[in-house]
């Protein structure tokens, strides 16, 4: 068995004339949850189809669990679970016969009763799925990907639209697949919910990757560190990547005035701040991950 | 092989159900050929020749609702819906899928001949069938011409909505030149050509055949071959042109 659940070489796709991924690379290993990041059209949801068989590439080369997705058989598809960005089912089927009739599908399934639990739609399994509400449908999604019991599983936007409560059932199932060794591909738009759940992450724009590693790794272009503190004329913000050294010095001026540095604060940018400066930038030079010392 | 026969026997069933599951769709499916029969034979108090014309035009026309009408929107819909392109993502074999929505609408086209067969004989004095296995091939072979255009159809539909504009334009019109509600030997030549091109005619022809006249199957070789022709299109077509989404 091959160390990486999923690995793209210089993947690119054209519809017509317009590229909308072009040249990306990125592996994911086995029992890891992968997350890609990036504003919409940034070409993640043509990476995952084109992963899952759904579109064929232009170019480049994929494999997943070993597999050529272009033309992978039922074996393939009986290891990968999927959740669409878009997709539906039977509107007059109810919950548990859904799970039911898909679970059907697969050699060794699930148990159906345990499945629709885990994505937390127990005491709907007698409602047809439109009676169910836009996040209930979602989890709907997430139990028939799951029921085949799958080793991989792509899920595309999994939780929006999900109330806060939903998508922490949701982190929950998701770090379940974790810890049941289950390897994950997740696209997403909230920032948070990749630094929760993804050990790596890839942030792509315009069909490019600008950064990747896991997300404590990201570090913006710019500077490591903020520290900021109220100072006589409002907030004054300052970056380094020495943090230390700046400390010592603006503490000791503050010192030697006999001053207060008023709420002063030390922090490390975020992955939404990571995010927002390298989606900001107008030409994006790819940034490559860079390890802080903690 | 096996286990794609189990399984497109269970899709069947769980189309089944999904059909009845939606009351007021199937009431329509089944009543509307027995009110038209009922309607047309009272209204115009048909005498027994024409009668013997009737039922099997109405048998026809259930054939084409069943499989070209109802099938179309169907596709149109599991497409739209986003579940054809979620069956896809599924280890379900095609042929079973496919062949579970189809077996669906041609079992709904086989109740219907049945049940106008026995309404027709029994309020309209329409004889028992003459020819069994005429009955059965001509049935057979137009519910799969019929099939087969639909499937075709439906990928020509841009979506849900405009289907019954689509699926309307083509039924309507042959119902009315394919002497579905009364004999076609009066018919303007060029229209009557129109028909003979079309599959629709062919089958009452051969249920009036099967039906009442007891002509064997050999006087509709013709018939079977447009029948069978139009089936090869619309399959290369379907395969040709077919959309998941
Ligand atoms: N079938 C298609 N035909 C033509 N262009 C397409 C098609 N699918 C996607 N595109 C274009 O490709 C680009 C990438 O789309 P994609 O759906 O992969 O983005 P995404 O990252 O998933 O965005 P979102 O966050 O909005 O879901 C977009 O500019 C989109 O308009
Ligand atoms: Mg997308």
């Amino acid at each position: 068995m091959p160390p990486n659940a999923i690995e793209v070489r210089e993947l690119h796709k054209s519809y017509g004339r317009f590229e909308a991924v072009r040249g990306i690379s990125f592996e994911v290993k086995r029992g890891e949850v992968f997350g890609l990041l990036g504003p919409n059209g940034a070409g993640k949801t043509t990476t995952v189809e084109i992963l899952e068989g759904y579109r064929e590439r232009s170019a480049g080369e994929v494999s997943v669990l070993g597999f050529d997705p272009d033309h992978a058989g039922m074996e393939l598809k009986q290891r990968v679970g999927v959740v669409l960005q878009t997709m539906g089912f039977y509107p007059n089927a109810t919950v548990r016969e859904s799970v039911e009739h898909v679970a059907g599908f697969y050699p060794s399934p699930r148990d159906v009763r345990e499945t629709i639990a885990l994505v937390g739609l127990d005491g709907t399994e007698d409602k047809r799925a439109r009676q169910l509400s836009g996040g209930q449908r979602r989890r709907l999604d997430l139990a028939l990907a799951l029921v085949g019991d799958p080793e991989l599983i792509f899920l595309d936007e999994p939780t929006t639209g999900f109330d806060p409560a939903a998508r922490r059932t949701a982190w929950s199932v998701i770090r379940r697949l974790k810890e049941l060794e289950k390897t994950v591909l997740l696209t997403t738009h909230y920032l948070d919910e990749a630094q929760e759940l993804a050990d790596r992450v890839a942030i792509i724009k315009n069909g490019l990757i600008i950064a990747a590693g896991p997300p404590s790794e990201l570090t913006p272009a710019s500077a490591s560190y903020r520290v900021s503190y109220d100072g006589d004329g409002g907030r004054v913000e300052l970056e380094t990547d020495d943090p230390t050294e700046l400390l010592h010095r603006i503490t000791s001026e503050a010192l030697a005035r006999g001053d207060r540095l008023r709420n002063l604060s030390v922090s490390r940018p975020t992955l939404e701040d990571v995010y927002l400066e390298l989606t900001a930038e107008e030409e994006s030079a790819a940034v490559t991950p860079e390890s802080v010392p903690t | 092989m096996s286990t794609t026969a189990t399984l497109a026997w269970r899709e069947f069933r769980f189309q089944r159900r999904m059909f009845w599951r939606n009351p007021t769709a199937a009431f329509f499916t089944f009543v509307l050929p027995v009110f038209f029969l009922i309607l047309i034979a009272t209204v115009f108090s048909l005498k027994q020749s024409d009668l013997n014309q009737l039922v099997p035009g109405i048998a026809g026309m259930a054939v084409m609702s069943a499989t070209f009408v109802s099938l179309t929107y169907n596709l149109v819909f599991i497409r739209e819906q986003g579940i054809l392109k979620r069956i896809r993502g599924t280890p379900e074999p095609m042929g079973s899928y496919f062949g579970g929505v189809i077996s669906n609408s041609i079992w709904n086209a086989i109740l219907q001949v049945v049940i106008i067969v026995v309404l027709g004989h029994v309020f309209y004095s329409v004889p028992w069938p003459q020819d069994w296995i005429e009955l059965v091939v001509i049935t057979v072979i137009g519910v799969a011409a019929f099939a087969s255009l639909g499937i075709a159809m439906a990928q020509a539909i841009p979506n849900f909505d405009s289907a019954p504009a689509y699926v309307n334009a083509i039924f309507l019109p042959m119902l009315f030149i394919s002497g579905t509600f009364y004999s076609t030997d009066h018919l303007p030549r060029a229209i009557a050509a129109i028909a003979s091109a079309l599959p629709l005619k062919h089958i009452i022809d051969g249920l009036y055949g099967a039906l009442v006249s007891g002509k064997g199957l050999e006087h509709h070789v013709p018939a079977i071959l447009v029948l069978l022709g139009w089936c090869a299109i619309g399959l290369f077509l379907a395969v040709r042109y077919f959309r998941w989404e």
